[in-house]
């Protein structure tokens, strides 16, 4: 399939990547490749197959109900690049 | 030609457990920021969630309550987007197997019409955290407490065609999480929120492009936010125009929902199987033990309180409207009349404490000290009269009922002879009245009784009031 141009940019911009536009041509090839990958599973026929979620086979455990966790926030905190009055400092986003 | 409103609602239901869905902090309101986290919900790398058995056991609770097939195998999914709330990165829900399928739930309108609403889905899933944005120049502030609480998303099917069958609908939903116990409904604080899929349709044609609208905190904003909604879609399409699928932000203060711009692009939100979380698997074991442990559900106890205390469907709406309430009632009607006990609890008990502001909850007259009231007036000692008198006293401050009627000479007079004398006293000082009545004028026994009963400061017993006067009238 065709990866074009845009659609690396966009892919980029949805994981947050800051993809220079000198490196874009090399990314479509690149994801062009994993993509023909992508097509030849595809291909498989699987109708009757149930969805694996995972390879284990296992069943996913579960934890009781009880509360286990001390304050550790400063711990925590202590390897955020900005952190004031208990909260995280992120730039500031407004929705 | 009309248009018809199709309404399907989303419902996020915080489940009621102590600790987070996939790590063991605390649960808690107004706790100091990030003071409940740890390397789980903050997502320190490394870190592995692990699933709360309570969270699974109260989405099968919801999933038994309204009759829906409980998928014997669920997949926990990430759903892939970029806000600081959220530092993982993804939100873990579930998206393609859900825990909860298809299921019902089915409301009482006004007209006392029933109404079956389908269900589509109900999944388990993460909330994310709280972003603060006015304390900080150029900076926003990030609490990660409530990262991590367990959520119950209750999907609805596009059943619903009115603003008020969306309200009845979320009411009994509301109702529902309460009975069970996974969620405390405190649609204030955000435990019980709902966004609402509104799109307009010629009757008979296939769904409109729809509108989701958000924020929906009460009962109320959701009527007018839907009641908005109609108008604005139905103008564009009525000159000529498309509606745009988009979500909405109800604006209470102006009553208006307006689009919400968001710099993310059209949601793309690449789910995919959660590898750090394994498939969950749902023994029968498992869904027999809350099965076992399920309360009486409201429709359940609505028949129930028809038959047994001979309500009407009405009245038995009101009063199992809630857990809090239905318990309340029975601990009032325990030993007197249902319908007289009925009768106190909606009438002079909601009406006090809607003028108060108060709810059940926070009730100031215990029901035990209501149903001794109630008794009173069963038994005669007190009339209605003063027992809503009495009722106002303990309501606004309180004692006991039996302190108050003795204290103050309530005690009713149902000595025949006491309630004679008086009668005699006010048929003697009324001879022209007394004589108009007996030349026809039947109306006039009102005056008499009123003037009785004020005589005897409220307390003769009305019916025998009535009957003494009767007689004495009659003779002479």
């Amino acid at each position: 399939m065709a990866f074009d141009h845009d659609t690396v940019r966009r892919t980029a911009h949805l994981a947050r990547i800051a993809l220079p536009q000198t490196e874009i041509p090399a990314v479509a090839d690149q994801l062009e490749r994993i993509m023909g990958l992508v097509e030849e599973l595809r291909a498989i026929e699987t109708t009757g197959v149930p969805t694996m979620a995972h390879p284990l086979d296992l069943d996913q455990p579960l934890r009781p109900d009880t509360v286990g966790n001390h304050d550790q926030r400063e711990v925590l905190m202590a390897s955020a690049p900005a952190a004031e009055h208990g909260l995280f400092l992120v730039p500031k986003v407004i929705e | 030609m009309d248009w018809e409103v199709v309404i399907g609602l989303e419902v996020h239901a915080q489940l009621n457990t102590a600790t987070k869905i996939f790590c063991d902090c605390p649960i808690a309101f107004g706790a100091e920021p990030n003071s409940h986290t740890c390397p789980v919900c903050l997502a320190m790398p490394g870190a592995l969630p692990v699933l709360n058995a309570a969270a699974v056991d109260k989405a099968i609770a919801l999933g038994l309550a309204i009759g829906a097939e409980l998928n014997r195998h669920s997949i926990f999914a990430r759903k892939n987007y970029f806000y600081p709330d959220l530092p993982k990165g993804y939100q873990i829900s579930q998206y393609e197997l859900p825990i909860v399928g298809k299921g019902t739930l089915t409301v009482q309108l006004a007209d006392g019409v029933e109404k079956v609403v389908g269900v589509t889905r109900a999944h388990l899933e993460e909330d994310a955290g709280k972003s603060l944005h006015e304390a900080f120049i150029g900076q926003s502030g990030i609490d990660l407490n409530r990262a991590g609480t367990p959520l119950l998303e209750i999907v609805s099917e596009p059943d619903m065609r009115s603003p008020a069958e969306a309200v009845a609908y979320l009411k009994k939903l509301h109702a529902l999480v309460r009975y069970l116990d996974i969620c405390d409904g405190n649609m204030q604080e955000g435990s019980f929120r709902c966004d609402a899929n509104v799109s307009l349709r010629r009757p008979g044609a296939a769904y409109g492009t729809r509108a989701e609208i958000k924020n929906l905190n009460s009962f109320r904003f959701l009527e007018k936010a839907i009641e908005y909604e109609i108008v604005r879609q139905r103008d564009i399409l009525e000159s000529g125009g498309q509606i745009v699928q988009e979500t909405r932000l109800y604006d209470a203060n102006r009553d208006e929902t307006r689009s919400m711009r968001s710099k993310e692009e059209a949601n793309d939100y690449r789910y995919f199987p959660d590898p750090d979380l394994l498939p969950l698997v749902l023994d029968e074991s498992r869904i027999e033990r809350i099965r076992d442990i399920l309360p009486e559900l409201p429709d359940a106890k609505r028949t129930r309180f028809m038959s047994q205390y001979a309500l009407t469907a009405y009245d038995a709406g009101v009063l199992t409207a809630g857990r809090v309430l239905a318990d309340y009632y029975e601990q009032v009607a325990a030993g007197v009349d249902g319908k007289l006990a009925a009768n106190w609890v909606m009438g002079d008990l909601l009406g006090a404490l809607n003028k108060a502001g108060i709810e059940i909850e926070g009730c100031p007259v215990s029901a035990e000290k209501l149903r001794l009231l109630v008794q009173r007036i069963a038994d005669q000692t007190i009339s209605g009269k003063i027992a809503k008198e009495i009722f106002e006293e303990i309501f606004y401050r309180g004692g006991e009922v039996d302190a108050i009627i003795d204290g103050r000479g309530l005690r009713q007079i149902t000595d025949v002879a006491a309630i004679a004398a008086m009668v005699d006293a006010i048929v003697t000082a009324n001879p022209q009245q007394a004589a108009d009545f007996r030349a026809g004028k039947d109306k006039l026994l009102g005056f008499f009784v009123g003037q009785v009963m004020k005589a005897s400061q409220g307390k003769a017993n009305p019916d025998q009031v009535n009957a003494i006067l009767l007689e004495r009238l009659q003779k002479s």
